[in-house]
Parts: C-alpha cells; structure tokens; sequence
C-alpha cells in the first residue's frame, strides 16, 4: 500500500511533501428519517482511496485523470482544505494538520494553492493590491504600509503585470491576468510549495502558454515544487518531470514523465493516451474507446478499470491490484495492475 | 461544379450599445460543401460561436445581422420570416452545443423527446417515428436502446447526453450541422468516441459541418478545412493540414506553437503576448497588429483581405506581410 517511488534528480534530498495512503470519503446518505422508513444502509463516496506519493524540491509531479477521478480532492486534502479520513500529509517533515502554534501555521503557510476558476478565487469588492498585501499582512512578512505595497509592486512585476495595477479591481483583467493575479497573491507568502489545481483550463491556449511559461520561470527561480492536477495530457507532458494517473480514487500507474508518455504500462493510461486528439492528423487507427468512468458510488469490485479492460479476467473482476514497483534508471515507477504482474501485457510503445 | 452548400457572404453582425454600435463579426465569408467538415476556430471573443448562431439564425438582440448574405442550397436564408427559419432549424440545419443539458428536457423521456422533433419534421406515424427514435439511438452508440428510450435525460451521463443531442439533432436529416465545441464539456475518452461518431455520420449521410471549437486537436483529427478567426473576422482559410503544419498568418503560427505537444526537446512554449482586443476597441488596419512581431506600417493603418477563396485545395491568409 505504501509504495513511495522517490522523486527524480529533479530534485534533492529530502521530499518536500508525502502523501501517505491518503483517504477521502464523502458520505452521500440519505437523511436519517429516509434510511429508517426505506431500511437503506448509509453510503460512501470513496472519492480518495489510499493514495501515496512524494513530491522532492524544485519538481513538478503532475495528477491526471477524468472526471471524478478524485485528483481535485487529493489537491485539497494537501493544502488542508479537506482531512484525510485515512492516513496522513507530511509538509517540510511535520504532520500538515497538526500543531496551531505559530511555527507550524507559518509552515502551513510555505504551501500554497492556485485554483482553476480566477473569476471565482478573487473577491471583486478588493483591490489588486489588498488581494496580493492580504497574505502579507496575515504572516506578518512586510510590516507597515509602506514595505507592503513595496512587496505588492515587486509581486506584480515578477508575474508579468505592472505595480500601478495594484489600484484596480479583478473585474478589470482578463482571465489570464487575473489568473497572474491568483499566482501573485500565492507568491506573497513566500511558499515552498504550489498546488496548482487545474490553473489553465479555463484559458484560451495562448493565454495558457503564457501561464505555464510563468509557472515555469517562477519554478526555476524560486525553486518552487509544484502538484499539477489537470486532465489535459498535453498540458501534463509539458510541465511535469513525474506523472501519477488516477482512476476512480486511486493511482493506477505513476512514473517519470518520459517513460510514462514513451512505454505506458497500466491499460487505462494507454487509453487515455491513445484517445488523445492528435495535431499530427497522422490517420494512425485508435484502439477502440469504450465505456466510461462509472459511478464512485458504486465503483467496480477488483481493479476498478475492469468493466473497459480489453486484457481484464476472473482476478481483475474479484482482486484489488497491488502496486508494483520497479527501478528504472530515471527512477523507479508504479504500476497497479494484475495484468502487468502476470506478464500478460507487455511495454507497448505509445501511439502518440 | 456544384455550389457550395453553405454560402456565407461578408456577413456583419453588430451589437448595439449604449455607447454606438459594436462590429462583431466584419466581413466574414465561408463556404462549406455537402459532406465536408469545416473548423471554425479561434480563442474566446473571436467571433466564432456568433458566426454559428447567425447561420441558424440564433442571434439575439441586441445582436443583429448588418449586412452580407447567407445562402442554403444557393437560396438565402437570413432574410427569412422567423416561422420559416424555425421550419429550416431541426429540418435543413441541425445544431449540437456544448452543454448537452440545456438541449434536452429534463421532464420528457428522451424517447419523447426523438419522436416529437422527427414527426415535428417528417410525415411518419408514431410507430414509425418511434421506430426511427430506436434506430437514431442505436446509431449514436446509445446501449440497449429500446430500454434507454423511456429514460429521462438526468438518468444518463455526460457523454450520453451529447450522444442524445447529437441523435436529435439528426432527426431530420438534415444537411448541415452547427456543431459548437460538442466535446468541450466531456472527458478525453469520451470526447474521442463522440469525434468518431461525428466523423462517421459525417461520411456516411453526406452532412456538412461546420464545427467550431478551440481545441487545436479536435479540429485536427476532425476538420477537412480550418477557418481561423480573430477579433470578428477570418485571418486564414483552407486544408485542415496546411493551416496546422504551414500556417501562414503569424496569429496562427504563434496559437500553434503555444499548444503543448507530445514531442521532446520543446522546453518553452510559444507565447503570443497581450490579449485579443475588446470590440470597443478593436485596432485600424489588421486588429492583430499591436501583438504581432512581424508588423510593419501597412499593417497599422491598411486591412488586409483574404489573399484568396480558401476552397478546393487554395489556403488563403489575410496578412500583409504573410502573402
């Protein structure tokens, strides 16, 4: 259960962060009156369930996955927004929940988080510059009016807007501005760590370039570690030195980039890769795509993947997969997959 | 030659507003034949959804066309009576949007649903309208239809939904389909199943498509012809495999090179800088040159046009200094 691949040459010595078979349920039931007249039992969304990995400084480690994968719910429950019902997030080499004291909320405070919609995640009623000095004034980093809206103006200039915009309101910017301005803010508290949920899919492409080369620079420069949670493969590939797959609560298959894209091993990630809309229009024949993510509430016994698995038998209907680890000169990688194990399946180049 | 079934002529389309008039579409043309599938795309605000709502005449006041023609089968259609437009939606020209839920009614069984627009559109009987439903779901890949058919549109998932939409949006035959960014809701393994059944449809009936959407790869995978649209006008037009791999505008070279690909050795991506202009404040002369790196002064102050048709195998660029 708790096979942690270390991270790449991406980074050094010890791990920024740790997930440790973190869990997340949601329970869905009915309200108590409906469960007594109608005998229904309660019931759990495993939205999360038992999830590890490690993320090393200066490296980005991208989530992907569809719908109701739960990538977006690990996000949360690494920034502390949700709590694990199982298991535990370790940030900088301490327990991310535990301890209020000073120390440990100013070390909370080294982790912070982008999220996808830049309308929603800015209040409209604040300035630019109460936005981004908000944080500041929250960990006490730039004293006095005058050192803050320094720090505000030096925060602009770094994520490619001007200080005089510091006077105006969100409503002012477009997406991929205000999307700057979400990063500044984050930025403001100095942080060890971005969790980047989804940033970029609500922007047109060219604005999204503009981001993830903004990720990038400020990553190089401030050795940031990045957790990168998108659907989008393209966007993935281009960003993340190590990639983990998610379907229906778990990881089925995490590795570095180059070799996940070049040998995926877990069926699942080689439909998704294989579904991929090519811009190489190169008329290559897609292997069948069919089925669909079904229903957390009631996810498939066995491998979770079995109903769409062309390579599924009697063991994948009944047996949870185990993770299979395995060394590789650009570090070891994590498969979870009956078929892999039994050497059913071979490595198969991808398409792409 | 045939004419092209779909003819769109320097069509305008203004917004009036409190401060005068906005141009929100300038000058488009376009021609899509029967069976050929045309991409529209651009980013949002280019214009490319309005251009669809105005070929199915959807646009909403204070929206209004201005000027040009559109031509179905050679006879104009943007100068219908709304009675009659309404008769042409659903019977000549189909639609599929991007939200499959505000498409479907959530009261009536999808069942209900077919058979009210496929007799609503052809002279059949109930059993041989429902009989068609049946066929129609089975056709989008629907499973077990004859089970699904007295479903309600909430019992079915996102990627069955668009399937539904796309099976009543073909009721009638019809010889043209609106399809505006019909994936862009649905996850990458659905969003391939729906393209194949588009692609499909497409071929086997002879349907022309005009599909709209900012995704690079669908319109690759899809398109036959691209159209590129920027700031309410077409910049570049023609093969879907020239636009993407010679691209002559430097609006579209730049969106092409800022997609993330799947090849090595790309360690930053292109970046255009800036944002597309506000329609209040849309630039003289080409509307891209503030951004472009290659402006010279002919471009500030003299619009360029479309160098060409951009039909039968010619790609035409609207570029000073491209052409």
């Amino acid at each position: 259960m708790n096979a942690l691949p270390n991270a790449t040459d991406a980074a050094d010595d010890a791990p920024v962060v740790r997930a440790i078979d973190i869990a997340r349920h949601f329970d869905v039931s009915p309200p108590w009156i409906d469960r007594v007249l109608r005998r229904g039992g309660r019931r759990l969304v495993r939205a999360v369930d038992g999830v590890s990995f490690e993320i090393g400084r200066g490296e980005t480690f991208a989530l992907v996955g569809e719908s109701g994968c739960g990538k977006s719910t690990v996000a949360r429950m690494l920034v502390g927004l949700e709590r694990p019902d199982r298991g535990r997030v370790e940030f900088l080499g301490a327990d991310l929940q535990a301890g209020s004291t000073a120390a440990a909320r100013a070390r909370r405070g080294r982790l912070q988080v982008i999220f996808q919609d830049p309308y929603a995640s800015l209040d409209p009623r604040w300035r630019v510059g109460s936005i981004i000095g908000e944080p500041l004034r929250a960990a006490g980093l730039a004293p006095g009016a005058g050192a803050t809206a320094e720090r505000v103006a030096e925060l602009l200039r770094q994520v490619g807007l001007s200080p005089a915009d510091a006077t105006k309101f969100p409503h002012q910017f477009s997406g991929g501005q205000r999307q700057r301005i979400s990063i500044a803010r984050a930025l403001a508290a100095r942080p060890q760590m971005l969790v980047c949920d989804e940033p970029t899919s609500a922007l047109d492409v060219s604005v999204q370039a503009q981001v993830l080369n903004l990720l990038q620079d400020l990553q190089r420069d401030l050795r940031l570690t990045l957790l990168f949670i998108s659907h989008n493969l393209g966007v993935v590939h281009h960003i993340a030195h190590r990639v983990g797959v998610m379907y229906l609560g778990r990881v089925v298959e995490l590795a570095p980039r180059r070799r996940l894209f070049a040998t995926p091993r877990h069926p699942y990630t080689r439909m998704l890769l294989d579904a991929i809309p090519d811009l190489e229009m190169s008329g290559r024949p897609r292997s069948p795509v069919s089925g669909e993510v079904p229903s957390a509430l009631a996810p498939p016994p066995g491998c979770a993947f079995h109903p769409r698995c062309p390579h599924a038998d009697a063991r994948c209907r009944s047996e949870v997969p185990r993770e299979i680890v395995e060394a590789g000169a650009d570090g070891p990688a994590m498969v979870a997959c009956h078929a892999v194990e039994e050497r059913r399946i071979g490595v198969a180049a991808a398409a792409t | 030659m045939n004419p092209p079934l779909l003819q769109v002529n320097r069509l305008r389309v203004e917004f009036a507003t409190r401060g005068g008039p906005l141009l929100a579409l300038d000058d488009v043309s376009l021609s899509i034949d029967a069976g050929e599938i045309l991409g529209v795309v651009g980013e949002s605000g280019a214009g490319k959804s309005l251009t669809g709502a105005a070929v199915i005449g959807l646009i909403e006041p204070p929206g209004r066309i201005r000027g040009g023609e559109i031509l179905l089968d050679g006879r104009r259609i943007d100068d219908l009576p709304p009675q009659e437009m309404r008769r042409l939606r659903g019977r000549r020209i189909g639609a599929i949007f991007q939200d499959p839920l505000t498409s479907l009614n959530p009261l009536y069984t999808v069942g209900r649903q077919l058979v009210e627009t496929i007799r609503t559109h052809l002279p059949l009987g109930a059993a041989a309208a429902r009989q068609r439903a049946l066929d129609l779901l089975a056709a989008t890949g629907i499973p077990s239809p004859s089970e699904r058919y007295d479903h309600y549109p909430h019992q079915f998932s996102g990627g069955m939904r668009q399937r539904i939409v796309i099976a009543l949006a073909l009721a009638a035959e019809p010889s043209l389909l609106i399809a505006d960014e019909p994936t862009t809701a649905l996850d990458v393994s659905i969003q391939a199943q729906v393209i194949d059944l588009l692609r499909r449809l497409c071929r086997e009936h002879g349907t022309a498509v005009m599909l709209v959407t900012h995704d690079m790869g669908v319109i690759a995978e899809t398109a036959d012809r691209i159209a590129v649209m920027y700031a309410g006008r077409i910049i570049e037009i023609g093969p879907a495999a020239d636009v993407i791999h010679r691209p002559r505008h430097p609006y579209t070279v730049g969106l092409m090179g800022s997609i993330p690909r799947f090849d090595d050795g790309v360690a930053r991506l292109a970046q255009i800088d800036g944002a597309m202009p506000r329609l209040d404040a849309i630039p003289t002369g080409c509307a891209f040159h503030p951004r472009c790196t290659r402006a010279v002064d002919r471009c500030r102050d003299e619009r360029p046009e479309l160098d060409g048709p951009g039909r039968d195998g010619n790609h035409a660029v609207a570029c000073w200094v491209a052409s």
